[in-house]
């Protein structure tokens, strides 16, 4: 019966998130799609053909006019009634690419679940781009052989205006695969009124005076990572026993009742509502929150450190125009561009430089001015990046050491 | 010739409905139970096996869960059974003129969305929210009371959601009994009491087996409220498929505990049938 609902209520969940929430289900669970992702699990089809030498490939690529273009909902700049993106109005007009822009990704999983047994078959997907954080899902795809590597010479903008937050990431060492779209702080969120205290470290999480108003994460990558930082552990070269560790004191917090629940993104509406005073949070979100009106909620970088997160451009095999899409990405490396589309959209820019441009020409210091938007350097030095998976028997560890807890 | 095609005719008619069933029912069952035994990953892909080692982790790992779910699947239907009675009783014996208006106002949440709806109540329960925040500051409830994350709010968010669909079996019973009996058990110097539990409550077991049955089966397999009221310690069974499924893209253990549920539903429903029998129901109803 479940697996009969399910296909409904993922797109009614994905509706609701649509009318609720800005960049709509970041790692929300209700996943759309499983009817597609059932094929997945069809007993596996020739592979296509795999391209050997991506340089000759690239070599006999023509210039074509079309992109197609798979993001978030909410991700980029918008005017007016909502399709009319000027970002994107102004890269045709340089460039003479039209652009299909798709608002297409809920979410990393069910957005891989449509794809891969898509790719698996060899056929295209039909994006020229796809975004995908830097979690299990985008690991994987590079595993299968699945995204074109990147020709770097059509991509000047980026050695010349990348954060060097996002340049060669341990999930993609070299950008060989991927350039950042938009990346993100999860740190603390807590509302002052009702936990009476400032909050600075990751042991706040761990305070009896808040007993069953701590909001931690379902997600068990940021939940695990969180109680690396906690123990002084940097989780993108944690081991496995750092993991148990992790876990023991996960198990810890949630048996003394400290933990209200493991959220999703409705996290952020529990915070507003008080049910939380203090929870594990996503940066973008509190900004947006404090604009809403919200204006107690206060975000902090813990002074174990804090965790960064990572929207990626990547193209897929298959791809048609894939020559457009780099010229996207050498359009969004700008200040120009990358400001249009930050001033709207307000997560952690992958063009410091867009910074000025925001100031002087948009002339929105409120977001510019932002530490959320463009952190000062202190708080990238205390970024740190997820575990980067190797095998999907390393990604089933982690799951089996980090689910019971949120499961049991 | 003709006899034949009158004897073959039933089951022509019926073809449809048995491809229906071949292929919405029997070939995704075969191929979930198949998943359940293959082994491999999503990266290598996977290949046909014995592999009964997955049922085993399925049972032995998640044990809790499905315990929780049939008990949060009985609690809430037996509370739904109490509430949407009286309700579906009024409607049919009482309402009058107005009956269709009293079903539609029941129907009437169902043309919002259910996540929605659900959502809903996580603003009426909220902490600070209208109910529990000024109860709060008048100092009628401690600080620290709270309904959402508890196993309450779910299993009311499952009545919730499920009491149309019992109040609407049971009406269909209690409007097709034939008030004459009542009347007779009356001129027979029965009590109300009496002459509701001697006529009325029989005449309806149909519709309390029926109405069970839907909103038992729907309730243990949900997940929606779960995760939208529940908090740590209220994982159900349909949360675990859910992560196993999209999370951990662990196929073979989303399919096993899929046709573990599956197969614990249709014991539960047997036992269920055999104990209350479709016999004794078709008996009150002659």
């Amino acid at each position: 019966m479940s697996e009969d609902e399910l296909p409904g209520n993922a797109r009614e969940q994905a509706f609701l998130r649509g009318l609720t929430q800005p960049r709509l289900t970041r790692q929300n669970f209700l996943r759309g799609a499983a009817g597609v992702a059932l094929a997945a699990l069809a007993p596996q089809i020739s592979r296509a053909e795999t391209v050997t030498d991506w340089n000759a490939w690239w070599a006999a690529q023509k210039p074509t006019t079309d992109f197609v273009f798979a993001n978030w909902p909410y991700y980029i700049d918008v005017q007016g009634s909502g399709s009319d993106h000027p970002s994107i109005d102004a890269f045709t007009k340089q460039t003479g690419i039209k652009v299909k822009y798709m608002e297409v990704i809920q979410n990393n999983a069910p957005f891989y679940a449509q794809i891969a047994p898509v790719l698996k078959s060899g056929q295209p997907t039909g994006y020229d781009m796809i975004v995908m954080t830097n979690h299990w899902e985008l690991t994987e795809l590079i595993l299968q052989k699945w995204l074109v590597p990147l020709w770097k010479e059509k991509v000047p903008n980026f050695a010349k205006y990348a954060s060097p937050s996002v340049v060669n990431p341990a999930y993609d060492p070299g950008n060989k695969y991927t350039m950042a779209w938009q990346s993100g702080f999860t740190g603390i969120a807590y509302n002052p009124k009702l936990t009476k205290r400032e909050i600075t470290s990751f042991e706040d999480l761990w305070d009896p005076a808040f007993a069953g108003h701590v909001g931690m994460f379902n997600d068990n990558t940021e939940l695990g990572s969180a109680a690396l930082l906690k123990l002084g552990i940097d989780p993108a070269t944690s081991t496995v026993e750092d993991w148990h560790k992790a876990a023991a004191t996960l198990r810890d917090q949630k048996n003394k009742g400290l933990v209200r629940q493991y959220y999703d993104q409705s996290y952020i509406n529990a915070l507003q509502n008080g049910d939380i005073w203090i929870t594990q949070a996503w940066s973008g979100d509190i900004y947006q929150a404090n604009s809403k009106g919200y204006k107690d909620l206060k975000f902090v970088v813990p002074k174990e450190g804090i965790m960064m997160w990572h929207d990626n451009m990547a193209i897929p095999v298959g791809a048609k125009n894939p020559l457009s899409a780099l010229a996207w990405m050498n359009y969004y490396y700008t200040p120009e561009a990358a400001g249009i589309i930050e001033d709207y959209i307000n997560y952690i820019c992958p063009v410091p430089a867009a910074k000025d441009y925001i100031l002087n020409v948009i002339k929105d210091p409120t977001v510019a001015n932002s530490p959320l938007v463009f952190p000062s350097d202190a708080d990238l030095k205390k970024a740190h990046d997820f575990y980067a998976f190797k095998s999907y028997a390393e990604f089933q560890k982690w799951n089996s050491i980090f689910n019971p807890i949120i499961q049991a | 010739m003709r006899r034949l095609r009158g004897k073959l005719a039933p089951y022509l008619l019926s073809l449809p409905s048995w491809v229906y069933l071949l292929m919405f029912f029997l070939i995704p069952l075969g191929s979930m139970l198949g998943m359940a035994l293959a082994t491999g990953d999503p990266l290598d892909g996977y290949t046909m096996s014995d592999n009964f080692q997955e049922f085993v982790d399925a049972f032995t790992n998640y044990q809790d869960s499905f315990y929780r779910s049939f008990w949060f699947g009985t609690a809430s239907t037996v509370v739904t059974l109490l509430l949407a009675y009286p309700v579906a009783y009024w409607i049919a014996f009482h309402a009058g003129r107005y009956k269709s208006s009293f079903l539609f106002l029941i129907m009437l949440p169902f043309f919002v969305s259910f996540v929605i709806r659900v959502e809903a109540w996580q603003f009426i329960l909220a902490d600070q929210g209208f109910i529990f925040g000024p109860l709060k500051s008048i100092g009628l409830l401690p600080q620290n009371f709270h309904v959402l994350s508890t196993q309450w709010a779910v299993i009311g968010g499952l009545v919730y959601n499920s009491f149309a669909y019992y109040v609407l079996p049971l009406y269909v019973v209690l409007e097709k009994i034939d008030r004459r009996l009542v009347r007779a058990a009356n001129d027979l110097y029965a009590t109300p009491a009496t002459a509701f539990i001697k006529i009325i409550l029989p005449l309806s077991a149909p519709g309390v087996f029926a109405g069970f049955l839907l909103v038992f089966v729907t309730n243990v397999g949900d997940f929606v409220n779960a995760d939208i009221l529940g908090g740590p310690g209220t994982y159900m069974i349909g949360n675990v498929i859910q992560d196993a499924f999209f999370v951990n893209q662990d196929y073979p253990m989303a399919a096993a505990l899929s046709s573990m549920l599956m197969l614990m539903l249709m014991l539960a429903i047997l036992l269920y049938s055999k104990a209350f029998g479709t016999d004794a129901i078709q008996e009150y109803a002659a």
